[in-house]
């Protein structure tokens, strides 16, 4: 039971972190088509600037200036490379930012080395919140939950209240037509490319210390970041937030119950033995599949329900 | 018997489309003539030994020409971009070293000259139960799919040691009794000899592919798949097609790989391998057949001898991409073919001085980019290890402001020309194609 | 036993989520008919279109071409039963030469199917025929151009030609003469009425000219009801119609 309680925590602030990266990305590639692969690097610069920042200065500042940074980086990819791109095509854009975060990585690697820095949890947040049944819940994971549920409440805003909000939700599910309205879709465009990176650079400011920071980091969380924006479907955010909280829950009760598919038949009453045919493949413990998960799942979802939970458009 | 040959080859002789493409074919000829003699060029004719460096990258190259043209099947012909392609080389790897050893233990017989087929048809087979889930989707769904897939596989290579091998891989003896040449295959110029016949073939092969009906309409399903719904071809049966095929020839690809370097590890089903096919086939040119077969020689060379001299060499073949894709999306070989037109109405010189305008500055700018990544990696790293860095055996001291004062002058002022050139180098081309249509006009 | 009816819509309605397009349209287009759609912008004529081809579902209703039911098929097994369209906006195969677009649009109509055993250019009988038909569409000097480089005009005529290619007897075209002068016009409508002899021909068309010189039956449909269907001459004469429609200036 309290194995359950401890890791329905520790589902929901991944879940929260991986909804701060969903959403930039479902609000990009909704709007612009564009599935934007250089997104989980915006995590990985966030993470890698907080890192140098805190070095420098300190956490809090770093706390601001880095996902600003990634803002301004990534209204800079849309201008001067992603535009051009579109010219000749979607293929192009998906291109271009596979070239961007390709690069990226190659930069990231070059300038702070291919072992992961030790950029670590402030020392303000660094106690025991509170303790359930024996194991202590971090500070800091309140503090994560504490600023994905503020981010949350901010977007949710910013699409209802603000006009901006209004014309960004508009542009989700009818971008032509926004535009053919009058509004300046570029500019519209590349806000909310800017406005994603630097929630992507936020994430990876309060995630880069709770996880690990290294140039890696950017290719494991980007597919499962891809996973829950189909998951969730697209022109949703309500799909995308259900789902990052289902992707963040399975990936951590995965990693704890220690069963494989040979355990399952076992309660059937069929044994499998060394010499069983795919045996290898029915003992392998679920936590060692847990990385798999989100890739199996993004093959699934996309071969058999690509609109997704709620999505109100086609990939 | 032989009469029937002589007279099947004289009735082919006779056909006139058949004498026009063999017209056209000499480049290829003089290629083939030249890849066979290429070894000997770098033979060591004292010490009566060819150069194993030279044979190893010949023979890389060889089988990455086959790996690029089976991506650009999928790529430049159906439309279809995929990140998970170096799944068919790999496995077909695997099942061909896993023949390799049951070959050498006696428990199969199969002439090392067919070895390839084992691959090729485990490419296919595994091609036809992945491309049934991934051609269900096109586009951005269909290449997120076959990511997904890259990594599955991928990682399943590292789990399962079976048939895998886990983390070590499947090694094998090459060294076989069942050559039909009597060949034992332990020299690697033998081998060289193995992959170029096997690379001449798949060359042909793909080649012809372009030319009959499915073919076609991998073409016409990538430019329009409603127009193709409505001359009453499914684009799904024909994405999947293609996309089988293309899985056979790459199998084809990684049973050379297993020959060649004896040993198939998780790398050679996993995304960087993959990534690669997309560089190899993209900066070589997806719109022309041979465009991939550029790439891959391209790409293969920078690899060996870049990584010899930068560390960085990754870090320019990613700028490289990511400018073609903007610029030229139609890879090398679209540059080459863009002339063509141009040349072929002698209008060529016309450019020349634009060139020159946009050209030198270009390269300026891209030295002062390389010198400040070299500047960075060395500092960042280089110089934890020890070395000196130094250009043109001049030594440099990263230490000081002058290197990259220099570097980045050179950068911001090579690249500033050449992109304020930009515009009038379009409107010349622009006037050479004006003056070249004007031209057919009035003939 | 009578021939069923080249294609047939009963009680068809189409509504995209809210917004109702379709009220109730019953046709009955009777094989070897040449039937004119016309009817203002917005009226729903490519929705229509689109639902016989099946390139959108109706939301209810029953659309049967030569007596099938045909609401669950896929587009291309639609065409393959013998019905073909063309598009509003231009549908080429952009970046293969006309002669090949040609040739594609004859491939599977002569059995050749997902073939890899044919080269191509040793089907004698396939490039004649497409040869031929450029001839027929009066593209033969620009046999080798990229589809997408053609003008307008040659383009609308290149696809016609793929329209028609595959030998289908229902053939549905969408504006076919848009975007073209008097003389283009001209020249298109001798084309269609050549081509279509003897197949049944269901045409978009706003040019009046156009209409009154090919069709057999004119539909008027204004705000997705139709509202008449007739001979051109009674059609013309129709007060409603004109009201709606055609306003004072008399074709």
């Amino acid at each position: 039971m309290e194995l359950i309680l401890v890791t329905l925590l520790n589902g929901l602030v991944y879940g929260m972190l991986l909804f701060m990266l969903a959403s930039g990305l479902t609000l990009i590639f909704s709007m612009m088509g564009v599935l934007n692969f250089a997104h989980a690097s915006m995590y990985m610069i966030g993470a890698y600037l907080a890192f140098q920042i805190s070095q420098a200065i300190g956490f809090w500042p770093a706390l601001i200036i880095a996902p600003a940074l990634c803002g301004v980086i990534g209204a800079a990819i849309e201008m001067y490379g992603l535009r051009k791109a579109h010219r000749n095509g979607h293929v192009a854009e998906l291109l271009f930012t596979f070239g961007i975060a390709f690069l990226i990585e190659k930069g990231v690697q070059m300038i702070w080395g291919l072992a992961p820095v030790p950029y670590r949890v402030p020392s303000a947040l660094d106690f025991a919140l509170f303790t359930i049944y024996g194991t202590n819940f971090h500070a800091y994971r309140g503090f994560m939950l504490l600023i994905s549920m503020l981010m949350f409440l901010a977007i949710r805003l910013l699409l209802t209240r603000t006009r901006v909000g209004l014309i960004i939700q508009a542009s989700l599910t009818n971008p032509e037509m926004v535009g053919a309205l009058g509004h300046n879709v570029p500019r519209v465009f590349t806000t909310v490319f800017a406005g994603g990176s630097a929630l992507a650079g936020l994430a990876g400011v309060i995630g880069g210390n709770y996880l690990v920071t290294e140039p890696a980091m950017a290719f494991t969380m980007g597919p499962i970041v891809f996973v829950v924006v189909v998951f969730g479907g697209l022109g949703s955010l309500a799909g995308c937030f259900i789902a990052s909280l289902v992707m963040g829950l399975v990936q951590s009760f995965a990693v704890v119950f220690d069963v494989s598919l040979a355990d399952l038949l076992a309660r059937l009453g069929i044994v499998v033995t060394a010499r069983t045919p795919l045996a290898e493949v029915l003992t392998v413990p679920l936590p060692r599949i847990a990385a798999l998960l989100p890739f199996l799942l993004l093959v699934l979802i996309l071969v058999f329900k690509p609109r997704g939970l709620m999505g109100t458009r086609d990939t | 018997m032989i009469a029937a040959v002589v007279r099947r080859v004289g009735i082919m002789a006779g056909d006139p489309g058949i004498r026009a493409a063999a017209r056209r074919c000499w480049p290829w000829v003089a290629l083939l003539a030249f890849t066979i003699v290429l070894p000997w060029l770098f033979y060591d004719w004292s010490k009566g030994r060819h150069a194993g460096f030279v044979v190893s990258l010949l023979s890389q190259i060889g089988l990455m020409i086959i790996f690029a043209l089976s991506f650009n099947m999928q790529m430049g012909q159906a439309g279809l971009l995929s990140f998970g392609h170096a799944v068919y080389l790999g496995l077909g790897g695997y099942v061909t070293i896993h023949a390799i050893n049951a070959v050498g233990a006696g428990r199969l017989w199969l002439p090392m000259e067919l070895m390839p087929l084992v691959g090729g048809f485990s490419g296919l087979l595994f091609a036809i139960v992945f491309g049934w889930m991934a051609t269900k989707q096109r586009g951005t769904a269909y290449a997120m799919i076959t990511l997904g897939l890259g990594e599955l596989v991928g990682a399943a290579a590292v789990m399962f040691n079976g048939f895998f091998g886990g983390e070590g891989g499947i090694t094998a003896n090459r060294i076989l009794k069942t050559s039909l040449f009597g060949l034992s295959y332990g020299p690697s110029i033998q081998v060289y000899y193995l992959i170029l016949a096997w690379t001449a073939v798949s060359v042909v092969a793909m080649l012809l592919l372009t030319q009959v009906p499915l073919g076609r309409m991998a073409n016409a399903c990538r430019d329009n798949f409603e127009r193709a719904q409505f001359v009453g071809y499914d684009p799904r049966m024909v994405r999947f097609y293609q996309c089988a095929l293309s899985g056979f020839f790459a199998g084809i690809a990684g049973a050379l790989y297993a020959v060649d370097y004896e040993i198939v590890t998780f790398d050679a089903v996993g995304s960087i391998l993959s990534a690669n096919a997309l560089l190899m086939t993209f900066i070589g040119g997806i719109g022309v057949f041979w465009g991939p077969i550029v790439g891959a020689v391209l790409i293969t060379l920078l690899q060996s001898w870049m990584s010899l001299i930068s560390n960085a060499w990754l870090i320019y073949v990613a700028v490289l991409f990511i400018v073609m894709v903007i610029y030229a999306p139609g890879g090398i070989a679209g540059l080459i073919m863009a002339h063509v037109p141009i040349w072929r109405a002698g209008r060529l010189p016309a450019l020349a001085l634009p060139y020159l305008r946009i050209g030198p500055p270009a390269l300026i700018g891209a030295a002062g980019f390389a010198g400040l990544v070299e500047l960075t990696y060395f500092v960042t790293i280089g110089s934890g290890q020890g070395k000196s860095l130094s250009v043109l055996h001049q030594a440099i001291d990263a230490g000081s402001a002058r290197p990259w004062l220099l570097a980045s002058t050179l950068f911001v002022a090579g690249t500033g020309i050449a992109l304020s050139q930009r515009r009038a180098f379009a409107a010349a081309w622009d006037a050479v194609g004006e003056q070249i249509r004007m031209k057919e006009r009035s003939r | 036993m009578t021939t069923p009816a080249a294609v047939v819509l009963r009680d068809v309605h189409k509504s995209f989520g809210l917004t109702k397009i379709i009220h109730g349209v019953s046709l009955e287009i009777p094989r070897g008919q040449r039937h004119a759609i016309i009817g203002p912008n917005g009226a729903g004529k490519t929705t229509l279109f689109n639902m016989i081809s099946n390139r959108v579902s109706a939301t209810s209703g029953e659309i049967e071409l030569n007596g099938r039911p045909v609401h669950n098929l896929p587009p291309h097994e639609i065409n393959r039963l013998g019905l073909s369209r063309s598009f509003q906006t231009t549908s080429l195969f952009h970046r293969l030469s006309v002669f090949e677009n040609v040739r594609c649009a004859l491939l599977w109509s002569r059995g050749y199917g997902y073939s890899i055993r044919h080269l191509l250019w040793r089907q004698h009988d396939l490039n004649a025929a497409a040869e031929r038909l450029l001839d027929r569409l009066n593209l033969r000097d620009r046999r080798d151009v990229a589809a997408g480089l053609l003008s307008y005009a040659e383009q609308r005529a290149l696809e016609i030609g793929i329209t028609i290619a595959g030998g289908a007897d229902v053939i549905l075209l969408d504006e076919p003469t848009a975007g073209m002068n008097r003389t283009e016009a001209d020249r298109a409508v001798a084309l269609i009425r050549q081509i279509t002899e003897g197949k049944t021909l269901v045409m978009v068309e706003h040019d009046m000219n156009v209409v009154f010189d090919l069709a057999d039956v004119v539909s008027v449909l204004v705000y997705g009801r139709i509202i008449a269907s007739d001979v051109p001459a009674r059609v013309r004469a129709d007060p409603q119609v004109r009201e709606a429609y055609l306003g004072t200036k008399a074709a």
